[in-house]
């Protein structure tokens, strides 16, 4: 047996204006979790679109098991074991476990019926093999985030793959699902599966893997064996310098209450409830977050609060008013400031430039235009270069630049810089920080602390536990759309705030 | 990924002139168009300077093989023109603020056939009589064009849809309505327009040495103001702008999107509205029971996508349509086939699309300097 299972020596891949692999190579050994460590951005998601087929690289060789190979698409690399399990799960809803499984090459029995009884029965027992308790006749849409993962897992393994790919596997799990996660990985080695873990969470790599790559802007910085190592060097690794965990901040002064939700229901996409019945609270100077898998009803709930959605019942009060019912440009008025999730899609006009995207909320009003409704340019101008000061948005031509040409940091900065520059009563946070790199995420996280020292309200959604823990004051479990606890956060405990994720009600 | 980062600043380079200048890149193509436009009558044996000297003489009136000077060709040359910058006018708004409006020609149409009964029926009075005309023209427009706007708005109909069919319920209806009740129409006419509604101009008139350019003029010139400002001057402009790059961030933001995307079809509607009346009350003196499509609505994409968008693109491109047009008889007077300005028209839109060719090839060479 060769000494690595897989090598990819001196992988370059140039985009226009960027090198995204810049002489990368990676080496794992047979029967190793290699964890591929990096920032968004590093590089890693290319190197392995790579491996996986679905890019040419621009120069550099992938050699198996010391054999040169080729690799086009993604059928090549299944034709020579190598499987993903993509961070945006590819099943059909209303199939079952194995028909998604047998996708692409349906067994056909007498007749030229399909005949999926043999599938069923190798599934199964690929699921007893790994203990990945997967029925292979229940229906994705009725089994949870966990298992619908554990499929696709199963979809690899029922393909043969001796070298598993997993994208970021845990940013759609509850803590307690990521330790069974773990336990799966425990498992896959022990029956000889080499995997690549890639992801930017250390505590990942410090449980899960033996060896690890850290990437930062293309090149390799450097793999090191994940026992002689820790965290804190491993973050300097990815970062280039060294980092502060944790915010510091002084204890809340929780003043009037601003925001009150009122038996809040509103109706999902599918015309399902995804927000049921949700009161809730949020006083002037404290910062509250809902901490929560993806999917678990967030996006409605912001929508209701800042009017991109109307609830089918309950109310939400505004410093005692009632807004349920009020139109968004009012809601900005009344002082809502509100940090989209998806920023492309909700916080910017990318065409436009930086200026104009500052006064997107507050363009109609003076002095930015008139009483005859013509717009104002020098005090547009004056107030963006005031902006780009005070938030440190970096930006080429000044207020100038496209939106779209900015650095997602500093098009992020941008959206708060409007949204905490509206003067709001009330903040709503979403996904503040994500794919970011550390330094923006330690600006804006302090930006939010000084606005809440300041006697606003904060309301902040995240997926990234780790994220409302540090900067929240109160802590509120969010599942199926039903607030299932709230904790302090100097008292929260993850494994109590995961239990409360995944729907298990604090006693 | 790859907007990650720009190329770096150069010195002055040709390609680079190309990516970030649309006006650049325009012309160009229209450059190419004569080029190749050249080529094809030497072709066919002629010789492309009397194509030269017969546009030479729509521009400037001088008409270089007799030597002889007459400013009426230049009075024609606008004459041919306005209706062409208006269309423009109207796709390019429509464009500038994410639609797609390919029923300017329903909308010139719309605008044609209201001027008509109200040059024929509302009382003669002199200076009244032919403003009307031109505001029944113009609500007429903008209502045809509100419609689509309307229907995409609060059914989220795609406006590309409705206006097609529109422009043939325009042409229809305004068949049947000019026949059955505009006073003693026929079967291609009704009776001739009093003076009082008419667009002439008798300053322009001798100025132009009887041209039939007339007061249209100044509602074409202040329709390229009206456009640039509200565009680039007005809130209003500012949120069918924003509403038009991104719809989503719009309502985010508290803009209201559905009244913006009917407002900008009523003002797209309203330019091509007065396309339609400016050529009724100004090249005829009689109501038009419409043959068929007049193809101004059409013409006026091109001149739109020729003029980037833009208002004085708009109107530099229509000139240059317009002037294409009017060359027709003095090219074939000089023996060139008329048809060579249709190739040139149709090369530089189809040359129009070097647009993204220069884009790639930007991209490409960007990606060879960050190699090396």
């Amino acid at each position: 047996m060769a000494d690595y299972a897989i090598e990819m020596l001196g992988i370059t891949k140039v985009f226009p204006g960027i090198i995204a692999n810049d002489n990368v190579t990676l080496q794992v050994k047979p029967n190793e979790v290699h964890a591929l460590l990096g920032e968004n951005g590093a590089g890693k998601s290319t190197l392995m679109s790579i491996l996986f087929g679905l890019y040419d690289p621009d120069g550099g060789s992938i050699r198996i098991g010391g054999r040169e190979v080729k690799i086009s698409n993604p059928n090549d690399a299944y034709a020579h074991g190598i499987g993903m399990v993509h961070q945006h799960f590819k099943l059909v809803h209303n199939y079952t476990v194995t028909e998604n499984i047998v996708l692409g090459q349906i067994p056909r029995g007498f007749g030229g019926n399909t005949d999926l009884r043999e599938a069923e029965a190798r599934v199964a027992a690929l699921s007893e093999k790994y203990g990945l308790n997967v029925d292979p006749r229940a229906k994705i849409e009725s089994i949870t985030v966990g298992m619908q993962q554990r499929v696709e897992i199963l979809k690899i393994l029922y393909r043969n793959a001796d070298l598993m790919i997993f994208d970021e596997p845990t940013a759609v799990l509850t803590p307690q699902e990521i330790d069974e996660l773990m336990v799966t990985f425990q498992r896959l080695k022990a029956e000889g599966k080499t995997i690549i873990l890639i992801t930017h969470k250390l505590k990942e790599i410090t449980e899960a893997a033996d060896r690890c790559t850290v990437l930062r802007r293309g090149q390799v910085v450097g793999t090191v064996t994940v026992s002689d190592t820790t965290e804190q060097a491993l973050a300097e690794m990815m970062v280039g310098r060294p980092v502060t965990f944790g915010i510091e901040k002084a204890p809340a002064q929780p003043g009037e209450v601003v925001l009150s939700l009122q038996g809040l229901t509103v109706k999902g996409d599918k015309g399902n409830e995804a927000v049921r019945n949700l009161s809730l609270e949020v006083r002037a100077g404290e910062i509250v977050g809902i901490a929560g898998v993806d999917g678990n009803g967030q996006t409605e709930l912001l929508a209701a609060i800042t009017g991109l959605a109307t609830p089918s019942g309950g109310k939400v009060l505004l410093k005692g008013k009632d807004i349920t019912r009020v139109s968004i440009r009012e809601r900005i008025r009344k002082g809502i400031g509100h940090v989209p999730e998806d920023r492309h899609k909700y916080g910017l006009v990318l065409e436009f430039r930086l200026d104009e995207n500052l006064i997107l909320k507050t363009f109609d009003r003076t002095p930015y235009s008139n009483s005859l409704g013509l717009l104002n340019t020098a005090p547009r101008l004056e107030h963006a270069q005031q902006m780009i000061e005070q938030f440190d948005i970096r930006a080429g031509q000044g207020p100038f630049t496209k939106a779209r040409s900015m650095s997602g940091g500093n098009q992020q900065k941008a959206i708060i810089a409007r949204e905490i520059d509206l003067s709001p009563e009330l903040l709503v946070v979403a996904q503040p920080t994500r794919g970011l790199d550390v330094g923006a995420i330690e600006y804006i996280h302090k930006r939010l602390v000084d606005e809440r020292d300041k006697g606003r309200a904060v309301l902040v959604v995240s997926f990234e536990l780790d994220e409302i823990l540090n900067l929240c004051d109160r802590i509120a479990a969010l599942s199926k759309g039903e607030i299932v606890g709230i904790v302090p956060a100097d008292h929260a405990d993850v494994s109590q705030i995961g239990a409360m994720m995944a729907g298990v009600r604090h006693a | 990924m790859p907007d990650k980062a720009l190329p770096p600043k150069e010195k002055f380079d040709l390609i680079d002139l190309f990516t970030r200048s649309n006006g650049a890149v325009s012309l160009l193509v229209i450059a190419l168009g004569f080029v190749f436009g050249s080529l094809f009558i030497l072709l066919v044996g002629r010789d492309p300077v009397n194509m030269f000297s017969a546009l030479l003489q729509v521009v400037t009136g001088w008409d270089s093989s007799r030597g002889v000077w007459n400013a009426r060709y230049i009075g024609e040359w606008f004459v041919a023109s306005m209706p062409l910058v208006l269309c423009g006018l109207s796709m390019a708004f429509a464009a500038r603020t994410g639609l797609f409006n390919i029923g300017a020609e329903g909308q010139y149409i719309a605008g044609l056939t209201a001027a008509q009964f109200v040059a024929l029926l509302f009382p003669p009075i002199p200076g009244l009589h032919w403003l009307v005309c031109v505001l029944a023209g113009l609500l007429a427009g903008a209502a045809w064009g509100g419609i689509a706007g309307w229907l995409k708005a609060k059914y989220t109909v795609s406006e590309v849809v409705t206006t097609i069919m529109l422009n043939y319920i325009a042409l229809y209806v305004s068949q049947w309505l000019t026949h059955a009740f505009a006073p003693g129409a026929n079967t291609y006419r009704t009776k001739a327009y009093p003076a009082t509604s008419l667009l002439a101009n008798p300053w322009i008139e001798d100025l132009t040495n009887g041209s039939r350019l007339g007061n249209g003029l100044w509602f074409m010139l202040l329709s390229v103001l009206v456009f640039w400002f509200i565009i680039d001057r007005t809130r209003l402009g500012f949120s069918l702008r924003a509403t038009g790059f991104n719809k989503e961030a719009a309502r985010a933001s508290g803009i209201k999107v559905q009244s913006a995307i009917t407002t900008s079809m009523v003002i797209s509607g309203a330019f091509a509205g007065l396309a339609g009346v400016i050529v009724s009350m100004g090249s005829f003196s009689y109501g038009r029971v419409l043959p068929g499509m007049e193809n101004y609505g059409f013409n006026g994409i091109a001149v739109a996508l020729v003029g980037n968008v833009t208002a004085i693109g708009s109107l530099l491109a229509g000139l240059l349509f317009g002037m294409l047009n009017s060359a027709q008889p003095l090219m074939q007077s000089r023996e060139i086939p008329k048809e060579i300005t249709w190739i040139i028209f149709g090369l530089v839109v189809v040359f129009i699309s070097f647009r993204n060719g220069f884009k790639l090839l930007a991209d490409w060479r960007a990606k060879q300097r960050t190699k090396s």
